[in-house]
């Protein structure tokens, strides 16, 4: 699979720029809610039309403004799961199927029964789509999808209508899925969770404008900007300005720290996730005394938001083990909190 | 009592309905998908349901009438519609279609736009589309407006006594010879036909909810 997307699209309040390569790979779009994501999406399906640019799938222009060229969604053969599963509600789950798959009756009797026991549905094919659970539904929508013999998957916030133990399920599932079609996929999400899990790559969308797509694990380690950041779940971010090679001075949190890596010129911000921090008991390098402004208990940790003492500072957020938490609560004299140089995420705009 | 009320009314508004049920529903999904101009062409539509017939009754005068340049163009083959049974169907159809036209655009609008996508993306053609996913998911509201425009062409009086007058035996439904049996002092008769329009009215919009609770059974959406 190769799908070649270069797309242009004026959304109401800013412009959807989407620029990237996806091959044999999950690959993922992480943005917030309204970001231009699943518009992205929509405009690979033909569902939406881009105002410009360039679409080609498998060497196939499904779409060249350029050229005039804009296949109709029945043309593109690209298999869209939606979050609401959009199963067709006046039929079966059965004639759900049928209704979709090519071919002569015998091929398209063959399609219906191979996807029915693929996804565990021989005894639902005769109920109708509103006596299915969620987790049903989904199957389902993807036994439905296999069936059209799509050349490539678009996976719409396929687990965000669902919670907890039945979501994991599926995500379970969907490596099922994946085995039909090489593994390639593209999948848009907003939880960093899913999108790290899943995917090989990923790419970060916000206010329409994509980011360089980069390996997954290396994007949430070392996001590049701002919003990668804020996207793969760091809650600490301040404002920085560069001192010299080796130095920040974090403004908002009132810091000056030592980075492990030369500090390049367009820093405007640095990162550090809430889980990186460290305790300790006498000052040093990105050592400062600690003052607790606020302590919340979580499920499994406590998140404690600390300051340098006497500073006023934006606290910073803290995420440690309860059994730390507590040992750190019997040690006598001044504490102090450490930011490790190699924690810190050097971010530009 | 003369029949021949009954039979033209059920013929006039039995064939003014099949007009209207399918360009009613032709225009549902015309402006359904309109971009712009959808509120013009809504109102444009719906005109007719809420101006007096006897405005719409005359407006087909002017437009169809034997001086008009239509009706002119028709007299080449000595055709004309005024005070014709086919004056009555026009009649009909003018003020019911805004009924079916409506209730078969709200059906159209409450579908989940998704499944009409997942059709699309799952190579599904148009046609297919329309016959097998669109209109059997809208078919409550279809039925609703089926059954709403054939009682409303059943009891239309206004345009039709304008455009199609009230010829005994040609052009004279249940309401117009209820209006001409009140002129004639005979309010036996104008209650007897009043009587056949009510079980009539009563009769088809009962078996409207009937069916439509039935059909709702196997698929609907929103419950």
């Amino acid at each position: 699979m190769e799908l070649i997307v270069s797309i242009r699209k004026q959304l109401r309040s800013f412009m959807l720029k989407a620029d990237f390569t996806a091959r044999d790979e999950v690959f993922a779009l992480l943005g917030a809610s309204g970001c231009g994501k699943s518009m992205t999406l929509k405009c690979i399906a033909g569902i939406e039309t881009p105002d410009s640019g360039r679409i080609v799938l498998n060497g196939r222009v499904l779409y060249d403004s350029g050229q005039d060229i804009n296949l109709s969604p029945q043309q593109r053969h690209v298999g869209y799961l939606f979050q609401n599963y959009a199963l067709f509600p006046n039929m079966t789950i059965r004639e759900n199927i049928r209704f979709v798959a090519g071919g002569t009756p015998a091929d398209k009797e063959e399609k219906v029964q191979a996807n029915l026991v693929r996804f565990g549905l021989t005894e639902l094919a005769d109920a109708y789509p509103r006596e299915l659970s969620g987790g049903q539904q989904q199957r389902a929508a993807f036994a439905r999808i296999l069936a059209a013999d799509s050349e490539l998957l678009l996976l719409d916030e396929p687990f965000s209508a669902l919670d907890g133990y039945l979501k994991w399920q599926l995500e379970l599932e969907l490596g099922k899925v994946l085995q039909a079609y090489h593994g390639a996929a593209l999948l848009v999400s907003h939880d960093r969770g899913e999108v790290y899990r899943l995917s090989d790559r990923a790419a970060v969308i916000s206010q329409g404008c994509m980011e360089p797509a980069q390996m997954t694990k290396e994007l949430f380690r070392q996001p590049q900007t701002l919003a990668a950041t804020l996207l793969t779940g760091c809650k600490n971010v301040s404002a920085a300005r560069k001192l010299d090679d080796g130095h920040v001075q974090a403004t908002e949190w009132d810091l000056m720290l030592a980075t492990a890596v030369e500090v390049p010129k367009a820093t405007h911000y640095v990162g550090v996730r809430a889980h990186f921090l460290e305790l300790r008991t006498a000052p040093g390098e990105n050592t400062y005394p600690l003052e607790v402004v606020q302590v919340i208990e979580d499920v499994f940790s406590y998140l404690v938001m600390v300051r340098k003492l006497g500073s006023t500072g934006r606290p910073i957020r803290w995420e440690l083990s309860k059994a730390d938490w507590k040992s750190s609560q019997q040690q006598q004299g001044q504490l102090y909190f450490h930011i490790p140089p190699e924690a810190i995420m050097l971010l530009q705009e | 009592m003369e029949l021949s009320p009954l039979i033209i009314t059920l013929e006039t508004a039995g064939a003014a309905t099949v007009v209207t049920f399918f360009a009613g529903i032709g225009l549902a999904l015309l402006v359904v998908r309109m971009n712009r101009f959808k509120g013009l062409a809504d109102a444009i539509i719906t005109l007719p349901m809420v101006l007096p017939p006897t405005v719409v009754g005359f407006f087909l005068l002017l437009f169809l009438g034997k001086r008009s340049s239509v009706g002119r163009f028709l007299l080449q083959w000595d055709i004309s519609l005024v005070f014709t049974w086919q004056a009555a169907v026009i009649a009909a159809v003018a003020v019911s279609l805004p009924l079916m036209y409506r209730t078969a655009r709200g059906a159209f609008e409450q579908l989940d736009p998704n499944i009409i996508h997942a059709a699309r993306t799952l190579g599904v053609s148009e046609w297919r589309i329309f016959w097998h996913v669109l209109v059997p998911n809208a078919r409550s509201g279809i039925l609703a407006g089926l059954v709403l425009s054939f009682t409303r062409a059943l009891g239309e009086f206004g345009a039709t006594i304008m455009f199609a007058g009230n010829i005994p035996g040609k052009t004279q439904t249940m309401s117009t010879a209820i209006y001409a049996a009140v002129q004639a002092n005979d309010y036996d008769l104008a209650f007897d036909w009043a009587l056949v329009i009510v079980v009539f009215s009563l009769v088809f919009v009962l078996l409207m909810n009937w069916w439509i609770a039935r059909s709702n059974k196997g698929a609907a959406i929103w419950n």
